[in-house]
């Protein structure tokens, strides 16, 4: 037996729980499934947030277990479990994991993020644990007064460097551009460039890590000369940015050509009822307060979504006497008419079942029936279209009722 | 699973006959504490061949390099006090011990 929900997130960093805090506020019965013991993603293994609006002091992991508290507090459960699979029929999504359990939800938000992205220079795999790292806040006292060489120049890697200053004894940070020039925010590159104890090679990229049984070198070559130069370090850290985890999604949503869930400005993606938010789905800006902007605007899409096709389900799909649907807008004085027309026409006394549907709040239903004028007027028998009338006078209503 | 320290790492690893397996973990690795309760595990079901035991290496960093862990979880495979395999990442699956034990039986 499989555990039913209103809502699904997969995923447990800022996008998914906000999603979370969303949905549970909301009153919808809200599952988070994170593949992790912690949840927070990939903020949980950094340091410092300085950057959250009204949070002016906090940690970043901090940050993320207020997140956990504040979703509970509303009633999200939280499970472990990493999906290998989401099915869409219809209202019944069916979410299955690696080891074999099975959820079932009205509505599933993508929370997957990203992972940190793997260069597959010579020695990055072999060095793993041996001097090779992604994350700084998990191997940093490990490298208490040691010498170690950062790859990237983004935000993260800025900051994660300045993090890593705190217990290393110097930091090379190798950058592919000109002196002077990083992806990262202005600020932190001036913090980064004040700190004494970190280095910069520019121009550069990482061609190969050395070392016997663990890391003694890191190659650098120059892009423009072409020189090689070896730097003597005993760890590589590697932030040069991430890949999205959607391996699972590619025959459920569509995919950008780099992986990332193609949405809309609601968070829609290519599958109704299914919703993408955060680092996983297509967009520039990926921060924490996107994400859990991300997060908050589909809980709401998900909670007009799950309303609506349970209403047309009830009322259209699911009735014992044929439906009669107009498609209706504040913006249409015709279409406002014809409401009032057909509300005095005493349709549920003459065995119809009788739906208003705003158009501008609900444009599923209005797509799938291609509505593109207003007023329409659909009649519909067991679910299916018997009668479409576009913008119809008195006499052509009569003659079909 | 065995504690280690620096005081009692060469008597029960290095000067050991036989298959001893060290757990490297620290509390700041959440992947070392996830991975933790399987070990556990798989230190009770390979108890007859393997002698399990785990290093924090929170005041026994020299140590962990010395024996050139650099990273963390590292699962360190040493026969008759020699380091034979070192199995490390944040990808780092119960599988993957159990398959490295079951290779090393």
């Amino acid at each position: 037996m499989s555990q039913e929900y209103d809502l699904i997130v997969l995923g447990g960093g800022p996008a998914g729980m906000a999603s979370a805090i969303y949905g549970s506020r909301s009153r919808l019965n809200t599952l988070v499934l994170e593949v992790k013991r912690k949840t927070g993603g990939q903020p949980s293994t950094y340091h410092d947030m300085e950057n959250y609006p009204g949070v002016p002091e906090t940690t970043a992991s901090e940050l993320m277990e207020n997140f956990r508290t504040h979703a509970e507090k509303f009633g999200t459960e939280f499970k472990r479990g990493e999906v290998t699979e989401l099915n869409v029929n219809g209202l019944n999504k069916t979410v299955k994991t690696k080891k074999g359990e099975e959820y079932k939800a009205k509505s599933v938000i993508i929370a997957t993020g990203a992972e940190p992205r793997k260069l597959g220079v010579k020695g990055e795999e072999e060095f793993k644990g041996k001097g090779v790292s992604y994350c700084a806040t998990c191997d940093a006292d490990l490298f208490t007064d040691l010498d170690i060489v950062v790859v990237g120049n983004g935000n993260s890697a800025v900051e994660e460097s300045i993090y890593l200053t705190k217990f290393v004894n110097k930091i090379t940070m190798v950058v592919i551009h000109d002196e002077g020039v990083m992806d990262a925010e202005k600020i932190l590159q001036e913090k980064a460039m004040d700190n004494d104890k970190i280095d910069f090679v520019w121009n550069s990229v990482l061609e190969e890590i050395k070392g016997d049984g663990i890391v003694e070198k890191a190659v650098v070559k120059n892009i423009k000369t072409g020189e090689k130069e070896e730097l003597e370090c005993n760890g590589v850290f590697f932030f040069v940015g991430r890949v999205p985890n959607t391996d699972f999604l590619k025959n459920t949503v569509e995919l950008t050509e780099h992986g990332y869930v193609k949405t809309n400005d609601n968070m829609e993606t290519s599958s109704p009822g299914v919703y993408a938010v955060g680092d996983v789905r297509n967009k520039v800006v990926r921060q924490v307060i996107t994400a859990a902007g991300d997060g908050a605007t589909a809980a709401v899409m998900a909670q007009g979504y799950i309303e609506e096709e349970e209403y047309w389900h009830n009322n259209v799909v699911n009735a014992d006497r044929p439906a009669v649907v107009v498609f209706w807008s504040v913006t249409d004085q015709n279409s406002m008419d014809m409401v009032s027309e057909l509300e005095n026409m005493e349709l549920e006394d003459k065995g119809y079942k009788f739906l208003k549907i705003d158009t501008y709040k609900n444009r599923l239903i209005s797509d799938r029936y291609d509505i593109e004028e207003i007023p329409t007027l659909l009649k519909l028998k067991d679910g299916e279209v018997a009668e479409k009338l576009v913008n119809p006078d008195q006499e052509k209503i009569k003659s079909v009722l | 699973m065995l504690e280690l320290t620096k005081d009692n790492f060469e008597d029960e690893v290095l000067n050991s006959e036989g298959k001893v397996v060290v757990d490297f973990w620290s509390d700041s690795c959440d992947r070392c504490l996830e991975i933790m309760p399987d070990v556990e595990e798989l230190s009770e079901e390979y108890k007859d061949d393997f002698k399990f035991a785990k290093l924090n290496i929170k005041g026994n960093r020299r140590l962990a390099i010395g024996q050139k862990v650099l990273g963390l979880p590292s699962i360190v495979f040493y026969e008759d006090g020699e380091k034979v395999e070192h199995l490390s990442g944040e990808d780092l699956e119960a599988e993957d011990i159990k398959k490295e034990l079951e290779e090393r039986l």
